[in-house]
């Protein structure tokens, strides 16, 4: 731990929920960031947590930006800065709804074009800041305010759609694991050219578990192989620690849903296709990871 | 059926009873409650319709476009940035003379971020070929939307209805509603140019210099012709159900020296700066403009006449106010009041008023007059 | 017309609570709004909503500034909140509280709301229910009916526990 620096850029006075996933993860990324950066927000529940004007919690500057535009304006700014001779860096900070759905034609262009940011994606698998209905990110299954029946298709698979794009580095993390999160954005960083992490954010009131528990709902997302958190360089594939174990002997899923409101009388046979599911994941990381593809 | 709901309960009720066959919608604060709603009665079958989760507002009007000239009813809502975001596809739906009906939960725009009641959104698609009326009450938002279908639908018509209503104001409020069964008030979807193998057009190819300008024109003869149809359907719905509805609700106006105007729940608000008024004896009168596109005619000869505008055009001044002036020649109090949910009670609405000078511009909260 | 302002915190019922107040009103034959006042919503956050009642329509829509009500549904607000700002000279206050609170001015009642919930085991997401036993206390301060109570909440509500925790919170409610 002593490896994380003491200096604040995400001040107390944010308007989070008790629990906040994002928050929590804003903190370590602008931590590993430093002081030189420039945070590029769509609409997301990252407009809300950093506050009302005239305060703010925020001590690096922020660009407020509409849903659709936050990468094609990271673009922009990116750009101007790097002519200016700055190497500032330009994180954008998103929810999934702003990157998987409505977000997704600005994300594909800025990575087509080698923009240099890097784009990090929290995922709470809802529209949080509206209400938590529901968008592409969210899993099957999964009740949302407008899927009262559970969603009936799949999570989209980010991953493979920003790997598509051939970036020089991208990474999933999550909540849970801090200091992972620190370091993956830490090396992003000293990248140039488009990159993407991923982070996995437990929301207790959209998953509807109790505030104090999102720690553990990370962990067991983990554990049961649900989220496994690696990076590629360049492609090249890397498990990262705590889903080492997960892949080896997943927890049972189980475990993981249980505590969720969300998949509250989850019918058996969607359960059944997300166990399918989480186990094609985990032997398709372990093929590529052992050569075979 | 008599209960209490929100603005938006109210909304989604109505598009129940309409029972259209496709919903393409986005969340957008403050519209969420009214998509979530509707959700529900899908997944519970209440309303047999397909939902189409979209992902974004450009994308749920073009599902509408495509679901309407399909041959369906079609149902969307959204608000603010969402309503500029499919603000091209607004224009064409107009001019593809699809009888869409679109539930905007009027929002200011950003940045920055504001999530209260301001008109400018819907004014700015004023020009697009979209009818658009202004509730003011909980009970008005289910009749507007009932009658919303039917007038977009009527063949005189074929063009796509817009109802407005305040985002939190009214929205988010509370109050009485009886809901209806419409009968045959709304016939089945019939739509005369919808797609058919078995008579196959083209929609919308490339139109010359010589030939687009007739379109345009057609649909502003639609414009003219729906005043008419508006009139009917109002008629007709108040002989059905008991409740009359008109270009404006009037309060008090019909002696008035000086008449306040304003849309949504400031137009309601009025009413009770009208009493406070008359009993100071102050001869005032509200006139809750409800119906925008097309622009209704205006009784406003002989008095002093306060427009409230919970809207600015740049560089120009209040949308409403300067309707009524070029259309009515009449010089009003402009009160630019009310932009992104700024609070306007019935007392500033009264001292509105008191104060007023006629053929200048005031921006509420700022201090000299402009 | 009578009007009350409710303090709470995102996630605690709240924004409920005013709906359920005027759907009892309105069963009394009373017009009836309520609404919210969104400033940032989030799960904790303080929030306000707010309710009339009157024998007439009522055609208000701005915020209540001088309620004749305040009900306050967390008491932690009460350090970071002015909850009894505008409070009318002889307006009335409802804590939820198991005892009487110091520095409340005007007629303070108190009615242990969540101990109330608990006692039901009416809990949701951790957080217990407040909003059906504040409709009870309110019916025993005669802003309400309780039969009107009853039915507002089964209007709303299927689990009868919120019915009990209404009646008890109206057992309970002293000055």
């Amino acid at each position: 731990m002593s490896t994380i620096p003491k200096e604040e850029y995400l001040y107390k006075c944010t308007s989070a929920c008790a629990g906040c996933s994002s928050s929590l993860c804003l903190r370590y990324v602008l931590k590993a960031a430093g002081p030189d950066t420039v945070l590029v927000v769509p609409a997301c529940c990252t407009s809300v947590i950093q506050g009302i004007y005239p305060g703010t919690a925020m001590s690096v500057p922020v660009y407020n930006i509409a849903f659709a535009a936050a990468a094609a304006c990271a673009s922009g700014l990116s750009n101007a800065l790097r002519a200016r001779g700055k190497d500032t860096n330009v994180i954008v900070y998103a929810g999934d709804g702003g990157t998987v759905d409505i977000g997704i034609q600005a994300l594909s262009g800025a990575f087509e074009r080698g923009t240099d940011f890097l784009y990090i994606c929290y995922d709470n698998e809802a529209y949080g800041n509206t209400g938590m209905q529901r968008s592409g990110a969210t899993p099957l299954g999964a009740r949302t305010t407008t899927t009262p029946g559970g969603k009936p298709t799949a999570k989209k698979d980010l991953d493979r759609i920003v790997e598509a794009h051939n970036p020089p580095y991208m990474a999933t993390a999550c909540s849970a694991y801090p200091l992972d999160l620190y370091k993956k954005v830490k090396k992003a960083l000293s990248i140039p050219g488009p990159k993407f992490i991923h982070i996995l954010a437990p929301c207790p009131p959209g998953w509807r578990y109790p505030t104090e528990k999102t720690i553990e709902m990370g962990k067991l997302a983990v554990k049961t192989g649900t989220w496994i958190l690696y990076e590629r360089e360049y492609g090249k594939l890397s498990i990262s620690g705590p889903s080492k174990a997960a892949m080896k002997k997943p927890a049972p899923l189980e475990e993981y849903i249980k505590g969720q409101g969300r998949f509250k009388n989850l019918k058996p046979e969607i359960l059944d296709l997300m166990r399918q599911q989480v186990e094609q994941n985990i032997q398709r990381f372990a093929r590529e990871e052992e050569g075979q593809c | 059926m008599l209960t209490i709901a929100t603005g938006n309960k109210a909304i989604a009720d109505a598009v129940k009873a309409a029972k259209p066959g496709v919903i393409a919608a986005y969340p957008i604060t403050p519209q969420t409650e009214i998509v979530e709603q509707i959700a529900e009665y899908v997944t519970s079958g209440e309303l047999e319709s397909r939902y189409i989760p979209v992902e974004s507002e450009h994308s749920a009007m073009a599902a509408c476009i495509g679901a309407s000239a399909g041959g369906v009813r079609t149902f969307t809502a959204t608000s603010s940035h969402g309503l500029l975001y499919m603000h091209e596809m607004i224009h064409w739906a107009a001019g593809a003379r699809l009888p869409i009906v679109m539930a905007n939960v009027n929002r200011a725009l950003g940045p920055g971020w504001n999530t209260w009641a301001e008109h400018t959104d819907a004014f700015s698609q004023r020009d697009t070929g979209w009818l658009q009326v202004f509730v003011g009450t909980v009970q008005e938002a289910y009749d507007a939307t009932l009658m919303a279908f039917r007038i977009a639908e009527d063949e005189r018509v074929l063009l796509p209805v817009m109802v407005n209503l305040d985002g939190f104001s009214l929205s988010h409020i509370t109050q009485s509603l009886e809901t209806v069964d419409p009968g045959d008030f709304i016939p089945p979807y019939h739509l005369p140019h919808a797609i058919d193998p078995e008579n196959p057009c083209v929609y919308g190819p490339m139109t010359g210099p010589d030939e687009y300008y007739k379109f345009r024109w057609d649909i502003e003869r639609s414009m003219r012709d729906a005043r008419g149809v508006i009139e009917e359907v109002e008629r007709e719905f108040a002989e059905r159900f008991g409740r009359s509805y008109g270009p404006t609700e009037d309060y008090r106006c019909e002696d008035a020296d000086v008449v306040v105007v304003a849309m949504g729940t400031l137009g309601k608000e009025a009413e009770v700066a009208v009493d406070r008024l008359r009993d100071e004896g102050i001869k005032a009168g509200s006139m809750r403009l409800r119906w925008f596109r097309p622009f209704p005619d205006l009784d406003l000869a002989g008095r002093e006449v306060v427009v409230i505008d919970r809207d600015y055009s740049f560089g120009f001044g209040g949308v409403v106010a300067h309707s009524i002036k070029s259309k009515t020649g009449v010089e009003p109090y402009n009160v630019i009041a009310g932009l992104g949910g700024q609070e306007v009670t019935y007392n500033d609405i009264a001292d509105f008023v008191r104060n007023r000078r006629p053929g200048e511009e005031m921006w509420f909260g700022v201090s000299e007059h402009v | 017309m009578y009007e009350i302002r409710i303090h709470s915190r995102g996630g605690q019922g709240g924004v409920t609570a005013a709906k359920l107040i005027a759907l009892a009103a309105f069963r009394d034959g009373k017009h009836a709004t309520a609404c919210p006042f969104y400033g940032a919503e989030r799960r904790g956050a303080p929030v306000v909503s707010f309710v009339r009642i009157d024998d007439e329509p009522i055609k208000i829509y701005s915020q209540i500034h001088e309620p004749d009500l305040v009900i306050v549904l967390d008491t932690s607000i009460m350090d970071v909140v002015d909850v009894l700002q505008g409070l009318k000279p002889n307006g009335e206050v409802l804590l939820n509280s198991p005892h009487p609170i110091a520095g409340c001015n005007g007629t303070c009642h108190h009615v242990d709301l969540t101990g109330i919930a608990l006692a039901e085991n009416l809990v949701v997401a951790g957080s217990p229910i407040l909003n059906t036993p504040v409709l009870g206390a309110l019916a025993k301060m005669g802003i309400v009916t309780l039969p009107s109570a009853r039915t507002a909440i089964r209007e709303m509500f299927s689990d009868e526990r919120n019915v009990k925790a209404a009646e008890a919170a109206y057992e309970e409610l002293k000055a």
